[in-house]
């Protein structure tokens, strides 16, 4: 039976308070890395427990932190990605609701580590009891010591912001959300320079999100080779599942990486409905490339998924079942992404602006014969060819769907209507 | 409204960063943002007007023109979907008398459809204010509805443009 950490306090009455969480052993990693470990060590601790990072593109973390110029001048800036809106992902909602000094006390650890006394938490701003909770907690935490001016009798200084969003998925994209906390539109910046050497305000910056910086006091306190001892070597780690759409049990899961996507959604979440079956399963948020009922035994990991030719993402799981028309999902997922994209990049802006009018047409029963066609044409014109993955994440979505649901599609183009209506 | 956006803005080194922190906190204030509401925002922070313009324009969360007292946001996104959310849009159509986009005649209730809260465990879900209610069916959205008419029937104007009553 795997034992939860990141979930420990999940049902804990009170779990979100300052006393809930000191009770539990909170904040003695922080103790544990002022008083035993320089910031060097700390960032050698994280690069060995090989954690990657949880937003989506499972970065090594240590690594990223390492890129930070240690001689540099300006000041340096931690950023946490709390801007959750991959759909299908509610994880670290979750975590900043139930357990917010979990996240303080890794920020104020991975702050200790880059040199940064500044951080700012880019939430959500629909989160609005998560942003209650994690302004309670900050307090807390600076009135007890763990946050402000010499923390725990060390030399170390370190504030928490919270920097709420408005409303646009562009902002998960970190340097998107740089552009934002710098009072712009959320728009993508081109790397290089990257965020470490020239980020927020244009001084060193690591941007990591909610679960990443959850991670890194369990790996201080328990060491580096329990986090890596669990799932597999490259890809470890205890991990949060979010499980929806057609399963008996939604809800977030913790499990170790690696953990078969089948065991996740037949056994811990319940499987479809009663008399349905699976019929393709979305891995790791909208932008993941869907797995058919067959693919089911792939291992949730980063490794694992890219080589089945998807991708673990924010692990947000979305089970689909065979009463549902696969046009009609592979439709609302590109209309929100044509919603979501910032309109920075032609390819992007225009491409998914005629993605959507193509598949609303076919889903409408009004396609033409070259639809399928035209939509493989314009999913090649916009991957590859924009600032940020918005686009890609939105063409290789519809690409699996036209790959592995081929005959859907023609359905709706040969029956002039949709077959499951 | 002032003194909130100066206490803000000192959290930033750069007075542009609080536009956003502003604009929400302007929000809350006066229901929605109108051109004199932004142009006070940007001479409150000491920025530029077009800087404020172009992030109350950008954000879907801000809201130019005025919505009711009840926002009712329902998340159309996949998660919520595949659990029904197309029905309840069209049956908050049929008992509100709007399409989605509109706001009653009372001013009481706007009917938007949203992209993914992040909520998906509770799916179909729908946000009013800041509250989130999760596992919607049709008896769920009525009861909510009679709850917030009634909260309507006593409370001031004013108490309902600030929308914080508790959902949960």
């Amino acid at each position: 039976m795997f034992e939860p950490v990141l979930l420990k306090n999940m049902d804990v009455p009170n779990g979100h308070l300052l006393a809930t969480y000191e009770a539990g052993g909170g904040y003695q990693a922080l103790a544990k890395a002022l008083r035993e470990h320089t910031p060097d060590e700390i960032i050698d601790l994280v690069k060995q427990s090989n954690l990657r990072g949880r937003g989506g593109a499972g970065f090594p973390t240590g690594t990223k932190w390492s890129f930070v110029p240690k001689q540099s001048r300006k000041p340096k800036y931690l950023c946490c990605n709390a801007d959750e809106g991959e759909p299908g992902t509610f994880k670290d909602r979750i975590i900043m609701e139930r357990d917010p000094h979990q996240l303080i006390e890794g920020m104020a650890i991975s702050a200790y580590a880059i040199g940064a006394e500044t951080a700012y938490v880019y939430i959500r701003g629909e989160y609005g009891l998560a942003i209650r909770r994690l302004e309670q907690a900050i307090a807390e935490a600076l009135a007890r010591g763990y946050l402000g001016k010499r923390i725990l009798g060390s030399d170390f200084n370190f504030v928490v912001h919270i920097h709420c969003g408005a409303g646009a998925y562009i902002c998960g994209e970190e340097t998107a959300m740089l552009d934002s906390l710098e009072g712009k539109r959320a728009q993508p910046r081109l790397k290089p320079p990257f965020p470490a050497v020239e980020g927020l305000y244009a001084s060193p910056t690591v941007i990591n999100n909610v679960e990443t910086l959850a991670c890194v006091p369990h790996i201080v306190t328990r060491g580096p080779g329990w986090f890596r001892g669990i799932g597999p070597f490259k890809s470890p780690g205890p991990k949060l599942y979010c499980l929806s759409g057609q399963v008996r049990k939604p809800g977030l899961y913790e499990l170790p990486m690696g953990i078969p996507l089948r065991e996740l959604v037949e056994n811990h979440a319940g499987g479809p409905p009663p008399g349905r079956k699976i019929k393709a399963v979305i891995p790791g948020g909208a932008s993941a490339p869907l797995i058919l009922e067959r693919g089911l035994d792939v291992g949730m990991d980063f490794d694992s998924l890219a080589a089945a030719g998807s991708m673990l993402g924010s692990a947000g799981v979305i089970v689909i079942d065979d009463s549902t028309c696969m046009v009609k999902v592979a439709t609302r997922i590109i209309e929100f992404f044509h919603h979501e994209s910032c309109g920075k990049c032609t390819p992007c802006r225009e491409g998914l602006n005629w993605v959507v009018k193509v598949l609303r047409r076919v889903e409408a029963g009004q396609g033409v014969p070259g639809d399928l066609e035209q939509l493989e044409a314009l999913c090649k014109g916009i991957f590859g060819n924009t600032f940020c993955a918005l686009g890609d994440g939105a063409a290789m979505g519809l690409k699996a769907a036209l790959a592995h649901f081929e005959h859907e599609f023609v359905a709706h183009i040969e029956e002039r209507r949709c077959p499951f209506h | 409204m002032r003194e909130q956006i100066e206490v803000a803005a000192a959290r930033y080194p750069d007075q542009r960063s609080a536009i956003m922190p502003a604009l929400l906190i302007a929000q809350k204030e006066h229901g929605h943002l109108p051109g004199p509401v932004l142009e006070e925002v940007a001479d409150i922070l000491g920025v530029e007007r077009i800087w404020v313009y172009e992030l109350a324009t950008f954000y879907t969360l801000f809201h130019t023109a005025p919505v009711g007292a009840f926002h009712l946001q329902l998340c159309d996104n996949v998660s919520c979907m595949l659990r029904g959310s197309e029905d309840l849009l069209a049956h908050l159509e049929a008992v509100l008398g709007i399409k989605k986009g509109g706001t009653t005649p009372d001013g009481l209730f706007t009917l938007s459809t949203v992209e993914c809260l992040g909520a998906c465990e509770m799916a179909p879900v729908m946000q009013v204010g800041d509250d989130y209610h999760g596992d919607l069916d049709i008896a769920r959205i009525d009861a909510l509805l009679e709850r917030w008419r009634e909260a309507a029937g006593q409370a001031t104007a004013a108490d309902l443009a600030a929308a914080a009553l508790p959902g949960e």
